[in-house]
């Protein structure tokens, strides 16, 4: 370690960020998007260089920044690492450039703004993902919600005012019973241990050496509260109904990247707080969520299937993919959860990848109607190319991302003693419907005669190329040789497998 | 007490020094008044007199009692421990920005008049009185005098119907709730025979205590309860608050909000965790059921509103509930006492600065004669005063308890508050009206954001409101990003701060 507080630098740069705009002259969109762009892109060298200091073979928390926030009810400044929420800081800190580059000239309305809450939300999401204290995770997880809220409300599409809303009445009613379940942690652990601490990593311990030991129902109604907000942010069927709107109402430009990051948010957290505190109750739920997954794989997809916005399509097939993620969460082992989280990625990669696609078509044609487009594969076969290989890996075909997060996830749930095979069996239906949505959707996109209103349709340019192209080469080399993703990760999710068999045999 | 001694009624002056430079300021800024005819120099000395009781309060060593002592058993009548320190200096700082507000606000509305200002300084002794009181007539003293001046300044718009119509409704309502107390006060009189607190409680805990004794108390504090559930606007007897909110000049109805809660708050805290401790069995569970209605009947009420006043009237009855969270923590267990009543005073910090931006901004919308509240006004406003946007955003978003504004911590800690007394069922219903309540709350930040300007309002402000709104909006992110400060402040009093 390089004796920087790395990690602490990289979330905070973007709020600096932010602030920074707020002083540059309004009539200079231009500076303003170069400004913008500068702290992401530190950021990303930052968190890049973090990741590269991060030690593979060590289990837990890593490079820690600590200091008391809140000493008088023992809540604590505390930011970390560990091998769970480093892929997802790295996936926050890319896709934060990325959209900046992608929303281009797209936004012309109040840049400023526009740039400044896009750093802002990127701080809250980089937040989310390196909290070690549970109030401090609680904290940055509601507080993505403003900016987005904004973002969409303010340079959405037509309804962007109830998008905006919905989004957000959603999020935060749901969260709330989070904050509940994590005063009732907290007051547990303070009458059982004496400790009145928010530190995941105390809290963990406590529960693994067996020093907090949660009454059977109190354990579930905890269980309840984390899983109400996380279920609606990933989002599980039935709690999906937010996310279409949202999606399809955020601006048209490739920012939504960043939409796709909430929903990781939810996953990671379940892992946390569901796997890794709650390990009891999390088994005793695994069943009934499992199935609620298996629903959410196959709803997402037969819905996807029957809409003509791409933006739409590409919506539900998070659904389904956030349904896989959400099975190999609650197989509870290594494999399960390893595959969820490269199934996370890939849905951020490659579904952000096809976002991009759609933005390059609305910034030409001025729709996302799939039935208004058509044959575009002749005027620009790059971006054609391109987004074949993306939607590949969004389907799951062997080679690429998506089939390692999938593969994995059916191995993990197919040996899990919480699931079993039959989810699993039900569930890869979600994969033949996967390859039937997103091949309609690109047959009647790029495939056909092309319209007369298609005419003139112009091929990516160099910028475009460079950021799609980046998105889908990660898509592709991850998917060649997935162990870069697996391999740090290994340690702590032995960790928690073990942690979780612990807990267990102590019931 | 069996030797009559001649005892000094007071000793330890500085108990009552920040409530005695409030009234004494007070009356010889009346005189002032006379004299200068620039009201706004009176407003400034009022800030001037407010500000010097604030540092007063602040140095004056917490855990003293013993001041105006109870004639007949020595007893203390007014004291000064951290909770009563909390809610005296909350009551100051929104005197102070209540009286910044009103600045430029009484003569844009031709309401100039400088007995305001001393008026305002006069409730706040009372609150103060309210806060500090340890006896059943100091306590009954602060809220009646506290009263009989929120009816002038509720009708002190006079000429604008509205505002009479306010001020007779309270009157009104007031004069039912003033009944209710003193009987409630004559029955537990009758019963203990005591009337200061401590006293009351030791009474209570007798073995010599009867059966009848007890019921004389019990339908004492149910009457307390009463009495005090209309000064809080607390459910089912908070039906007068919306008309009488919405009528009132603005800075009033800020000032009510927010310092009139503060102390009502403060006394019925007292009375229920430190004399009717022992009877909580019977009190608890209405005050429980009660606190549930309020957040409800808060919440659900705001949410048809299109008037941003009215709205913030009904959700000033929500956080009674949020606030009556801390209050039923405090009497749950006696372990749980202090974390109780810091909580009350920590919500109502973050409430005051919440509540006094979003009224600030109202204000600057509000000229003669038109007072643009309807949502549609509110419509664009970031577009033409980014600043005044700036601030009602986080107004609201620390209204609703987002986090990083003073509002999440508040809630944080009530929550935790009631729960660690062991109402699990009240965080729950705390949090599902908190989110019905960020439905309203984010309609009027879109608003400002997101749509056109409907027609033009013109804005105004000046110093005194530009500097209330920067100091309540700083504030607001201070004491959310950095609550620590505050909350060893209501957990340890004045002396956390090195004093």
């Amino acid at each position: 370690m390089i004796g920087l507080p790395l990690i602490s630098l990289a979330l905070w740069l973007p709020l600096v960020g932010a602030l920074a705009l707020l002083f540059l002259p309004k009539e200079q969109p231009q500076l303003a998007r170069t400004v913008a762009l500068v702290f992401g892109f530190v950021t990303l060298v930052i968190a890049v260089v973090a990741a590269a200091l991060f030690d593979r073979s060590a289990p837990g928390f890593q490079m820690i920044d600590a200091f008391d926030w809140i000493p008088g009810l023992g809540i604590r400044y505390a930011v970390s690492l560990d091998g769970v929420s480093i892929w997802f800081f790295l996936l926050a800190a890319l896709l934060t450039p990325v959209a900046q580059l992608a929303s281009g000239a797209f936004i012309q309305r109040d840049v400023r703004g526009f740039q400044a809450l896009l750093l802002a939300l990127e701080f809250s999401v980089l937040g989310t993902f390196v909290a070690q204290d549970m109030f401090l995770f609680y904290i940055f997880f509601e507080l993505t919600l403003v900016p987005t809220a904004l973002l969409i409300g303010r340079w959405g599409g037509e309804q962007r005012v109830k998008a905006a809303t919905q989004f957000f009445l959603y999020n935060f009613g749901a969260s709330l019973f989070m904050l509940v379940a994590m005063i009732g942690l907290y007051l547990t652990h303070a009458a059982q241990t004496g400790l009145a601490t928010g530190d995941i990593a105390v809290l963990i311990d406590s529960v693994a050496t067996g020093k907090l030991s949660l009454d059977t129902t109190m354990a579930r109604l905890l269980f309840g509260g984390f899983f109400i907000a996380f279920a609606v942010k990933m989002p599980l069927w039935p709690f999906h109904t937010w996310l279409p709107l949202a999606h399809a109402e955020a601006t048209d430009d490739g920012s939504i990247d960043i939409l796709g990051l909430l929903q990781k948010t939810g996953g990671y957290g379940l892992i946390r707080f569901a796997v890794q505190l709650l390990p009891a109750a999390t088994a005793w739920a695994a069943p009934a969520v499992g199935v609620l997954a298996v629903i959410s794989i196959l709803y997402g997809a037969v819905a996807a299937y029957a809409q003509r916005d791409i933006k739409r399509v590409l919506a539900y097939s998070t659904v389904s993919h956030m349904g896989f993620a959400m099975l190999g969460i609650f197989a509870m082992n290594a494999l399960g959860i390893t595959g969820a989280i490269t199934m996370m990625l890939a849905s951020g990669l490659a579904t952000g990848a096809l976002f991009l696609v759609s933005a390059a078509i609305v910034a030409r044609r001025g729709t996302r109607d799939v039935k208004q487009l058509g044959g575009l594969w002749l005027p620009a076969p790059i971006l054609g190319g391109l987004a074949l290989t993306a939607v590949f890996g969004s389907i799951g075909l062997p080679g690429l991302m998506g089939f390692a997060g999938e593969f994995t996830v059916m191995q993990g749930t197919w040996t899990s003693s919480a699931l079993g095979p039959a989810y699993i069996i039900v569930g890869v239906i979600g994969v033949i419907l996967a390859a039937a949505y997103l091949l309609t959707m690109f047959r009647r996109v790029f495939m056909g005669e092309l319209r007369p209103a298609n005419e003139g349709f112009t091929d990516l340019t160099g910028r475009e190329i460079a950021l799609l192209g980046a998105l889908v080469a990660l898509v592709v080399i991850i998917g060649i040789y997935p162990n870069m993703v697996f391999a740090p990760m290994q340690a702590t999710l032995q960790q928690i497998a073990s942690g979780v068999s612990q807990a267990l045999a102590l019931k | 007490m069996s030797e009559k001694l001649p005892l000094p009624l007071f000793e330890n002056i500085g108990v009552v020094l920040p409530m005695a430079i409030a009234f004494g300021w007070a009356i010889i800024l009346l005189v002032i008044d006379l004299f200068v005819a620039d009201k706004r120099a009176v407003g400034w000395l009022a800030v001037l007199g407010l500000a010097a009781s604030a540092v007063a309060a602040i140095i004056q060593p917490t855990g003293t009692e013993g001041t105006f002592l109870n004639a007949e058993s020595r007893a203390p009548m007014i004291g000064l421990d951290p909770f009563a320190q909390g809610i005296v200096l909350v009551a100051l700082g929104v005197a102070i920005i209540t009286v910044l507000l009103a600045l430029e606000y009484l003569p844009r509305q031709g309401i100039e008049r400088g007995e305001f200002y001393p008026l305002v300084m006069l409730a706040t002794g009372a609150i103060m009185l309210l806060a500090q009181g340890q006896d059943l007539i100091a306590l009954f003293l602060g809220l009646e005098l506290l009263s009989i001046i929120l009816y002038i300044l509720a009708g002190f718009a006079h000429a604008r119907v509205a505002s009479e119509e306010a001020a007779i409704k309270y009157l009104i309502f007031g004069g039912f709730a003033t009944g209710f107390l003193v009987f409630a006060i004559a029955l537990i009189y009758g019963a203990t025979g005591k009337s200061s607190l401590g006293e009351i409680a030791a009474a209570s805990a007798l073995p010599t205590f009867t059966a009848s004794d007890n019921l004389l108390l019990l339908i004492g504090i149910g009457l307390l309860i009463v009495g005090f559930g209309y000064k809080v606007s607390m459910a089912p007897f908070h039906m007068w608050t919306p008309d009488v909110y919405e009528g009132s000049p603005t800075p009033v109805t800020a000032f009510m909000s927010v310092a009139v809660k503060a102390g009502a708050f403060a006394a019925l805290a007292r009375l229920l965790v430190f004399a009717f401790g022992a009877q909580a069995a019977v009190w608890l569970p209405i005050l429980a059921i009660t606190a549930a209605l309020t957040m409800l009947a808060g919440n659900i009420g705001a949410v048809v509103q299109t008037n941003v006043k009215r709205m913030l009237a009904y959700s000033s009855v929500g956080h009674a509930g949020y606030i009556l969270l801390g209050v039923i923590g405090a009497g749950a267990t006696a372990a749980n006492r202090e974390l109780g009543l810091q909580s009350v005073v920590f919500y109502l910090v973050t409430y005051a600065l919440s509540n006094m931006a979003a009224f600030g901004v109202l204000i600057a919308l509000e000229r003669r004669g038109e007072a643009a509240w309807s949502l549609d006004d509110l419509s664009g406003l970031f577009g033409r005063s980014p600043w005044l946007a700036t601030a009602m955003t986080l107004a609201m978003l620390s209204l609703a308890g987002v986090p990083l504004t003073a509002g999440f911590v508040g809630k944080l800690y009530v929550f935790s508050a009631v729960w660690s007394g062991g109402l699990g069922w009240l965080t729950l219903i705390g949090v599902a009206t908190s989110a019905i309540s960020a439905f309203f709350y984010l309609r009027v930040i879109l608003r400002m954001f997101t749509s056109e300007p409907s027609r033009e309002v013109q804005t105004f402000t000046g110093t005194g409101l530009r500097v209330a709104l920067v100091v309540a909006a700083v504030g607001i992110l201070l004491v959310g990003v950095l609550p620590g400060l505050v909350v060893s402040f209501v957990q340890h009093g004045g002396v956390a701060l090195g004093l």
